[in-house]
């Protein structure tokens, strides 16, 4: 399968091991990424918050960049990107005069957004289940991670508001991770906030509510008993892995339980490597996990 | 008609006793509403069930809880529904809303909470003048945009479900902001900056806000809370210039001037540019500047030493291949006086293409 592929600004920046890792996992699940390169940054909510028509604008840029791509629709790997892009795809997609309008600030470099049919930019988790199907990846499994117990953080943008984020046709979106932890063979850990906000929006506001919420569900995961999370979001990676040292603090306990970027999970049970994968670069060691790889891969 | 299991969290702070589950069955139609399922329990098996509500219409607010984790209005949702949301093998699990105290059962203290920050932010209008001799009078056009936070019914469910005031008790919150832009959206009020400023001063003001969708997600009446604080920031940062308490001015600056010059996030910028007002010389000369860009060094120390963050990384930032055109959007855009902005609540989704769906009413 062929896709517009949008990795987003942080994975090629702060957590390099996010983009590192979607380019090893895509060709073992026949993923072919086209990769829109002159693509600018989503805005991540904060454009939008500054100026509308410029952050509809500027994401109608990207899709009409990825619509170029030919019999292919987008995919991206942040979910920040996925929720910043699809709250303009619904305002250009409601009112064909505004998308007018925001199609003619970008005649001047020959491209244009046009709504359509079944064309779709996804979370490579959604378009895994929706497009490539669990028993095809199950299939692909080459080292099930049996044993590994892994709480799935989906974060807000890929689960709210229901209402733009294609819930109507796809009910279930906000429960794949769970579903794709178990088929490849990994046990999905339930705890209170794995559908919760990892605070990174107001990181540099609000420092106290951001680590507050960062740390308290990183404890309320390894109280029920973790090996370690995953996550479809590399700010919410930022938040849980990189602040996790702080976070601690601010919930007054230990903590140190490794997260994941979803595509190194894939990796994992595709037969990959934990340091092909980027692991090393984790602020958390991921040394349990890599044992616990080690162990299967003996077994 | 069907069986439905009501699994209701019930407490009552006079018998000493702690909070404990109790299960009610009631045999009803599925297209009845949770409430009408617990006014029934409370009919048939247990008069001391203690839930407030009036309409029974989603009107009057009243009667708030957490049906399976989600804020609801009880009267708003389907039995059906309920079971359907269910994670405890078709029970529906009732609690009182969440972020504040329970009095009794289903009740929470709404005046402990909500109605303390509804009044925190001056809930009514401040015009300036002799008041006219009848009502004031104000173009209809010029009150659109207030209407989606209007209308409110202050039923408190955003407030439960607000993952910042989850961790921030402090935290004005969605229904009390929403609240404040309907006086600040008003061309009536005089007010305008004096409130903005005073949001942007409480450091549990407007950037406490963690963007979570949820107060989007749960009010019944799609005011979007979260969208009216947005607008209250947008104000505040694009017309007013105010630099509040909590870095949201600077951010805002630094995150968009980043994207105009390289098109793309330039992270190692974003942090002492959001510090220092927007600019990296201010970040460096003003000292709390300084004191916040020292505090957050073992994040970045951390980011260096794990190999994520190169020394590079930090210096350089690569210019997308087609920059000019970028910032040739950002100048078309931002050199006109007024602000586009396309709320999907007051124009509807217009269906325009082809002449389908002709049904729906044009824009
Ligand atoms: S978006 Fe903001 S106000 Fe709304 S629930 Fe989340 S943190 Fe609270
Ligand atoms: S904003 Fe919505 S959820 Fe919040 S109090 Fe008003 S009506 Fe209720
Ligand atoms: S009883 Fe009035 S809103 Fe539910």
């Amino acid at each position: 399968m062929r896709v517009a592929y949008w990795p987003g600004c942080v994975s090629r920046g702060f957590t390099p091991e996010l983009h590192g890792s979607t380019a090893k996992v895509a060709p073992l699940l026949d993923i072919e990424l086209v990769e829109l390169e002159r693509a600018n940054c989503c805005g991540a909510g904060v454009v939008a918050e500054h100026n509308q028509e410029l952050v509809d604008t500027l994401n109608a840029r990207t899709f009409a960049m990825a619509q170029q791509v030919e019999g292919a629709g987008m995919m991206n790997i942040c979910s920040t990107c996925q929720g910043a892009q699809s709250e303009c795809q619904q305002r250009l997609d409601a009112d064909g005069a505004y998308r007018e309008h925001i199609n003619s600030h970008l005649e001047p470099e020959g491209l244009r957004y046009e709504k359509g049919g079944e064309w779709e930019n996804k979370n490579l988790f959604w378009l895994l289940v929706e497009d490539i199907g669990l028993d095809a990846l199950k299939e692909k499994v080459k080292r099930p991670l049996t044993g590994l117990r892994v709480a799935p953080f989906y974060g807000c943008y890929v689960v709210r508001p229901t209402s733009r984020l294609g819930y109507d046709r796809y009910p279930d979106r906000d429960r794949y991770l769970d579903w794709i932890i178990d088929a490849v063979g990994a046990e999905p850990v339930a705890y209170a906030g794995s559908h919760k906000c990892c605070g990174f929006p107001i990181i540099t506001m609000n420092k106290t509510t951001s680590l507050r919420q960062a740390g308290r569900h990183l404890a309320d995961a390894i109280d029920a008993g973790a090996d370690c999370l995953v996550t479809p979001c590399p700010l919410c990676h930022l938040n849980l892995d990189m602040q996790q040292p702080d976070a601690s603090k601010f919930v007054e306990r230990e903590l140190g339980v490794p997260v994941l970027h979803f595509p190194q999970l894939l990796g994992l049970a595709l037969g990959l490597e934990p340091k092909e994968l980027g692991m090393g670069k984790h602020v958390v060691k991921t040394t349990e996990v890599d044992a616990k790889i080690r162990e299967l891969a003996a077994a | 008609m069907a069986d439905f299991t009501l699994k209701l969290r019930r407490y009552d702070p006079d018998s000493g006793e702690a909070a404990y589950w109790q299960d009610f069955d009631v045999d009803m139609p599925p297209e009845r509403s949770v409430l009408d399922g617990i006014l029934k329990a409370r009919a048939d098996e247990d008069g001391s069930i203690a839930i407030r509500c009036s309409c029974r219409a989603a009107i009057c607010g009243s009667c708030g809880v957490r049906v399976n984790g989600q804020s609801v209005l009880a009267c708003n949702t389907k039995l059906s529904d309920a079971v359907r949301g269910s994670k405890q093998d078709g029970a529906i699990v009732v609690e009182p809303m969440g972020n504040m105290p329970v009095i009794k059962d289903l009740i929470v203290d709404m005046d402990a909470v909500h109605w303390k920050k509804v009044h925190r932010v001056v809930p009514w209008l401040l015009p300036e003048g002799e008041p006219p001799e009848r009502e004031y009078i104000v173009d209809a056009e010029a009150m659109i945009d207030v209407t989606q936070s209007m209308a409110c019914i202050q039923c408190g469910v955003c407030v439960s479900a607000c993952l910042s005031m989850e961790v921030d008790p402090e935290f004005i919150g969605p229904a009390a902001l929403a609240k404040a832009y309907r006086f600040v959206g008003d061309p009536r009020d005089a007010h305008t900056e004096e409130r903005l400023n005073d949001l942007a001063e409480d450091e549990h003001g407007m950037y406490d806000c963690t963007h979570c969708f949820a107060c989007i997600e749960v009010c019944p009446k799609d005011v979007a809370p979260m969208n009216q604080i947005m607008r209250l920031r947008r104000l505040a940062t694009a017309d007013y210039g105010i630099k509040d308490s909590n870095n949201g001015y600077g951010h805002e600056k630094a995150f968009v001037d980043i994207i105009r010059r390289w098109g793309t996030l330039h992270e190692a910028q974003l942090l002492p540019r959001s510090f220092g007002q927007g600019s990296l010389v201010q970040s460096q000369v003003q000292p709390a500047a300084l004191k916040q860009l020292i505090d957050s060094a073992p994040t970045a120390a951390r980011g260096l030493k794990s190999g994520k963050v190169s020394p590079w990384k930090v210096l350089f930032h690569k210019k997308l291949a087609d920059q000019d055109q970028v910032r040739r959007i950002y100048d078309e855009i931002e050199g006109k006086d007024d602000r586009l902005e396309l709320n999907l609540y007051i124009v509807g989704e217009s269906e325009d293409d082809e002449g389908e769906d002709e049904e729906e009413g044009t824009e």
